[in-house]
């Protein structure tokens, strides 16, 4: 007997999908044969445990989508602490403990500058040497600080071939961006370079084919983290002719562009996606598709190149899913994604000015 | 229907994934939670991942056939994140690690017990998944996870019949098996 039609027979007793006939012959194969009953219990029980493996994703991605569904409207929120309690009651159970450090602390820093007072030579040449030390320590720095800036304008190795990829931004302001899975194809290095012109060196943390999403992490120390991002994330679904307006890269600056949602699919009715009319180019891969509220509601992945203006956007609630995932799969990878926007209220102009510098270039160097 | 039927029915649908019912018990004592933890000495994400901790060992016990549940879900809930919490402010041992009680609190141990082992097996299967590679962990994942039959599965894959699919998955599952039981035994 086959290996892998046992496998299959195994699999289909164990959800009992066997008829009473098959049952029954599949008990005796088991009776008369000790290594293929042996064989069938140790398949049973890796069986079990990817089908636990299973239950458990599903039900943490159920009260993961629960607590994202409950906080958004409110139902859950943060609870109103009052923080000062316990500082007063660790200053008052340590306040004797503080004071006698205290005074020790002060009856040896004068012991010590007593003595240095003491033993010190008199005259004022250590000062003087000091200074001129100091000066010649600036230039050092001096030195150094020109030699970081040389080394950051060519962070990118010269010779390697740089293939523009396309653009993406930011979820997380701990460096985590979410760009198009196809920008970031069968690539070697990313690098990912800000409005400013800055580039830091890039992760590819998970990459997720079916919806196009990939999530990268900027790993560079040059790169500061903002506080928080200006822009939320929607999960629900938007509303047709609702206007949309993008940032992205098909050139080498930042580029705005207007449209509206025109269906609420995309190409060959694929839910994931849905259909927009902008213009967008090769580059604007990746960017974010963003409401009149300032939330993200999707990302832009492909364009028709039969029909001009209809662009399809990879839905936003894809990546709540994608984050989850990423989030089970290794726990230091702590995403949190910001659903409330801070620029509701605010005119266009003042939108863009505040996103822009969250949108990135993505550039590929080719493995 | 009385309260403990009620609170039965609740059960047997948690157990099956039911979205709703886990939402009801969600809105309803999430609150108790997060005060348990906010209030000793946790941050809001703290609070989220021990209720939600308490929440899969509930559904642990909830799948199994024969379970009982002695108690008010509520109970029980406060008692497992109770000791949840317990535990892991003594992993980061940090001064306290006594916490007042807000409620009545029943014996755990034993299920928590059984769901740390379910956990490690869990993490072994996960490591598992993350090194048998492409296409087998979409593929196996499409299949026990996401729960698509094996003709989707075909289509989404490429492949072009389900018979190619499954036999890919067959292959797949070897390998994961190696993976899975080398980690397993060792452990």
């Amino acid at each position: 007997m086959e290996q892998f039609q046992l496998t299959e027979l195994v699999e289909k007793y164990l959800k009992g999908e066997m008829s009473p006939l098959e049952k029954e012959s599949f008990e005796e194969m088991r009776r008369n044969d000790a290594e293929i009953d042996q064989m069938v219990v140790e398949y049973a029980s890796f069986l079990e445990q990817i089908s636990n493996y299973g239950d458990i994703r599903r039900f943490k991605s159920t009260i993961y989508d629960i607590h994202q569904n409950l906080q958004e409207e409110g139902i859950i929120g943060e609870l109103k602490k009052k923080a000062t309690a316990r500082i007063i009651n660790i200053w008052s159970k340590y306040r004797r403990v503080v004071a006698v450090a205290a005074s020790i602390a002060s009856i040896t820093a004068l012991f010590i500058s007593g003595m240095i007072t003491l033993f010190s030579p008199k005259a004022p040449f250590n000062d003087i040497e000091e200074l001129r030390r100091k000066v010649s320590s600036l230039e050092k720095q001096t030195t150094t600080q020109r030699a970081e800036l040389t080394k950051f304008q060519s962070k990118i190795e010269p010779g390697v071939s740089v293939k523009f990829g396309g653009t993406s931004f930011m979820v997380d302001p701990k460096g985590y961006l979410i760009t198009s899975a196809h920008v970031i194809k069968g690539a070697k290095k990313v690098y990912v370079q800000n409005s400013e012109g800055e580039n830091f060196l890039a992760d590819i943390i998970s990459t997720d084919p079916i919806t196009d999403l990939s999530v990268l992490k900027i790993n560079d120390p040059d790169f500061k983290a903002p506080k928080m991002l200006p822009y939320g994330f929607k999960k629900s679904s938007t509303e047709l002719s609702e206007t949309l307006f993008t940032l992205g890269y098909p050139k080498d600056e930042i580029v705005y562009n207007e449209g509206y949602l025109s269906a609420m699919t995309g190409m060959n009715g694929d839910t994931l996606a849905c259909q927009i009319s902008i213009s967008a180019n090769p580059g604007n891969s990746g960017g974010p598709v963003i409401n009149k509220f300032g939330e993200v509601i999707g990302i832009l992945n492909a364009r028709q190149a039969s029909a001009n203006g209809v662009v399809f956007a990879t839905k936003s609630k894809n990546i709540f899913k994608l984050m989850q995932s990423i989030k089970e799969e290794d726990a230091d990878n702590n995403i949190k994604i910001n659903y409330k926007s801070s620029i509701k209220g605010l005119s266009r102009s003042q939108q863009v000015r505040k996103i822009q510098d969250h949108v990135y270039m993505v550039k590929v160097v080719l493995g | 229907m009385s309260t403990s039927e009620q609170e039965k029915a609740v059960l047997r649908a948690i157990g099956a994934n039911d979205k709703d019912a886990i939402e009801s018990i969600y809105k309803e004592h999430y609150g108790l939670i997060q005060h348990l933890v906010v209030y000793n000495n946790g941050t809001e994400d703290d609070a989220r991942d021990i209720f939600q901790e308490a929440m899969m060992v509930l559904y642990e016990k909830a799948k199994s056939p024969d379970f009982e549940l002695t108690c008010q879900i509520k109970t029980y809930l406060y008692s497992v994140s109770r000791r949840l919490w317990l535990k892991k402010l003594q992993l980061a041992r940090r001064m306290e690690t006594q916490i007042e009680n807000f409620d009545h609190v029943v014996p755990v141990e034993e299920d928590l017990d059984e769901h740390e082992k379910l956990t490690n097996q869990y993490l072994i299967m996960r490591t598992a998944m993350g090194k048998i590679g492409e296409p087998c962990k979409s593929l196996i994942e499409a299949f026990y996870v996401h729960q698509k039959n094996m003709s989707e599965i075909a289509g989404f894959f490429g492949y072009t019949n389900a018979d190619n699919a499954k036999n890919q998955k067959y292959k797949c599952l070897v390998r994961l098996k190696k993976l899975f039981f080398a980690q397993y035994k060792n452990g």
